[in-house]
């Protein structure tokens, strides 16, 4: 089993309260940063880990930090990304609700660091009775000095906050919720400028994700160095897989980078196979918006080494013949599965979510919804085919935000790899599942 | 400011209790950004008033966090979780997402129509029940999942959907409650 950074002790009954989570050792990295380290040496902790952030990008978190503008005499912003909603990712979720002091005792770590006098943690508003267990948490932290004026003695303050959002995808993009978090749609903004120049407020901001800020207090009690030797390659580290759809065990585990798919998917240590002895289809291992693979190019990249549980080897063969790790969310399909009705509830979902900023998403997602919807239902033609590859062509790369290319990427990915059940569709005039 | 006692018959004004939170709400942004607590005053405003936001209600949280109505009603109308049409008492509102159409929405979704005689969308003629379709809770892992209020209800089964249908139906179940407390 691979070490559990995140999920060691999520099975320990009152993990929520702070005395149980004390007794654990819990806030011991807190103490450690704020007695030994400066806020740059807790940075550089974080950049020799090599943690990636992990609500999808993956985008080194240290260097993400080490772009905060600490020239300005404006105040700073360290803001947690809890919209947890791309579909297939529920491992922040688990966190929250189970162990919501091991995100606070990381808020306060990237906090001192960043040198932020006030943060948030943004939670999407669906998780009212998870934010509800975090506020009850942080007035623990507030009433045991680890929050407030002066924690702990060391001159460091801080106050930290829950913000709930409302409903909406696009809050999860970064300066999407920036713009909520100040009381406004969720539009994104153009970038550059970056939060960590002009992000809350106006002012320097970092923002990361729910599973990246938990696993700091491991990465300072134990050393930036011990959590890089974990993992493979540029993937450093655990990760949360929240595994769902047509498999015997669905759930979240925490899988060392690298582990092989194969055995992510079939052993009884993970995903204990596929359900009623069926056969695997299709995989969509990183979240809705990252290209669908048929069975073998999941299991084997195109030149037949097996696929890892890692950035690297997961987009192994590009879009052609790889995908991405993205969030960690883990649909698996067996033969029973119907491509085009997938893609079609996908392609609803980022049409309804879609902010309406930008003409090729606004107008792009409903589009291809439409003709899918279309084609699913028996009225499609041979030409919808290609009209599809042709609108996600045209969305992809030419909007503000991302969510033009995860709306696109399931649509083109599919029909590259299912083509022919699209054309099934199309040739007997209705779904043939 | 106003501690008008709440009375739905004739406005939304909020009682002392939850006005106290609203400020305490307001005090976490800096000096002039009270407009930070939009979002979650327009939740706490919708379940103090039937669920949904109507223009007397939005001008009211317009008031309390001085902006202007127009700002408001711009937000209000961005976020799938603000209604701004009236709702039955009881919302259930059901993931049609990948995840819970792999593991059989589509008949949870359809079991909730037939036994309330509405089509998703629709609220019942005695006011109680409404059926949404939502997008992904984020719940997958057990998939088909619903929300009410701010509770989840997971691993649905349609047996599963009759217990908790007549459990609601005998408790005269409200969803809009304030969800800080």
């Amino acid at each position: 089993m691979a070490e559990q950074i995140l999920l060691k002790n999520i099975d320990v009954p009152g993990l929520a309260s702070y005395e149980v989570y004390r007794k654990l050792g819990g806030y011991s990295s807190v103490e450690k940063a704020l007695k030994n380290y400066t806020p740059d040496q807790v940075t550089s902790e974080v950049t020799k880990s090599g943690l990636r952030g992990r609500g999808g990008a993956g985008f080194p978190a240290g260097m993400k930090w080490g772009f905060i503008d600490k020239k300005t005499n404006n105040p700073r912003y360290f803001v947690c990304n809890f919209d947890e909603s791309e579909p297939g990712t529920f491992k922040d979720r688990h966190i929250g609700q189970l162990n919501p002091h091991q995100l606070i005792e990381g808020m306060i770590l990237g906090s001192y660091a960043l040198g932020a006098r006030t943060s948030y943690i943004y939670i999407r508003g669906e998780l009212f009775y998870v934010l509800r267990i975090i506020e009850k948490a942080i007035a623990e932290a507030y009433k045991n000095g680890f929050l407030g004026e002066n924690i702990k003695g060391s001159g460091y303050s801080l106050d930290l906050y829950c913000q709930p959002g409302a409903g909406a995808y696009i809050c999860g993009e970064e300066t999407a919720l920036l713009e909520s978090l100040e009381g406004k749609r969720g539009n994104p903004r153009i970038k550059p400028p970056f939060p960590a120049v002009v992000g809350l407020y106006g002012c320097p901001t970092v923002v990361n994700n729910v599973e990246t800020i938990a696993a700091l207090p491991w990465i300072i009690n134990n050393g930036g160095e011990a959590y890089s030797a974990i993992g493979i390659g540029n993937s450093k580290g655990t990760k949360l897989i929240s595994a769902c759809g047509h498999i015997n065990k669905p759930g979240i585990y925490e899988i060392e980078l690298g582990l092989p798919v194969e055995e992510f998917i079939y052993s009884d240590e993970y995903c204990g196979g596929i359900r009623h002895d069926h056969t695997l289809k299709a995989v969509v291992a990183g979240g809705s918006s990252v290209p669908i693979l048929p069975a073998h190019l999941i299991l084997k990249t195109a030149e037949g080494k097996p696929r890892l549980m890692s950035y690297e080897s997961l987009s192994e063969g590009g879009f052609q013949s790889g995908t991405m790790l993205g969030s960690g969310g883990f649909i698996v399909m067996d033969e029973t599965t119907c491509i085009v009705k997938n893609l079609l509830t996908f392609a609803k979902f980022y049409h309804h979510e879609s902010c309406g900023q930008c003409s090729p998403c606004r107008e792009g997602t409903g589009w291809m919804e439409k003709i899918l919807h279309r084609i699913e239902s028996g009225h499609g033609t041979m030409k919808d085919i290609d009209l599809l590859v042709d609108i996600s062509k045209h969305i992809e790369g030419n909007t503000i935000c991302p969510l033009g290319d995860a709306a696109a990427w399931p649509v083109a990915s599919a029909i590259r790899h299912f083509r022919e059940e699209f054309e099934e569709h199309v040739k007997l005039q209705k779904c043939p599942f | 400011m106003n501690s008008t006692l709440k009375n739905t018959e004739t406005g939304p004004e909020f009682n002392r209790e939850t006005l106290d939170l609203v400020n305490k709400i307001i005090k976490r942004y800096p000096e002039g950004r009270q407009k930070s607590a939009l979002l979650p005053v327009l939740h706490i405003a919708q379940a103090e008033n039937q669920g949904w936001l109507s223009s007397e209600t939005m001008e009211y949280v317009a008031s309390l966090l001085d902006i202007q109505p127009i700002e408001v009603f711009e937000v209000a109308s961005f976020y799938s979780m603000f209604n701004l049409q009236p709702v039955g008492n009881c919302v259930i509102e059901v993931c049609q997402t990948g995840p819970c159409m792999l593991k059989g929405s589509e008949e949870i979704l359809a079991h909730f129509e037939n036994r309330l005689g509405i089509k998703a969308g629709e609220t019942t003629a005695d006011g109680k029940f409404t059926i949404k379709t939502v997008e992904c809770l984020a719940a997958c892992g057990n998939a088909p999942v619903l929300q009410v209020g701010t509770e989840y209800h997971e691993n649905l089964t349609t047996q599963k959907a009759d217990e908790l249908l007549d459990k609601w139906k005998a408790e005269n179940k409200i969803s809009h409650t304030n969800p800080y407390l």
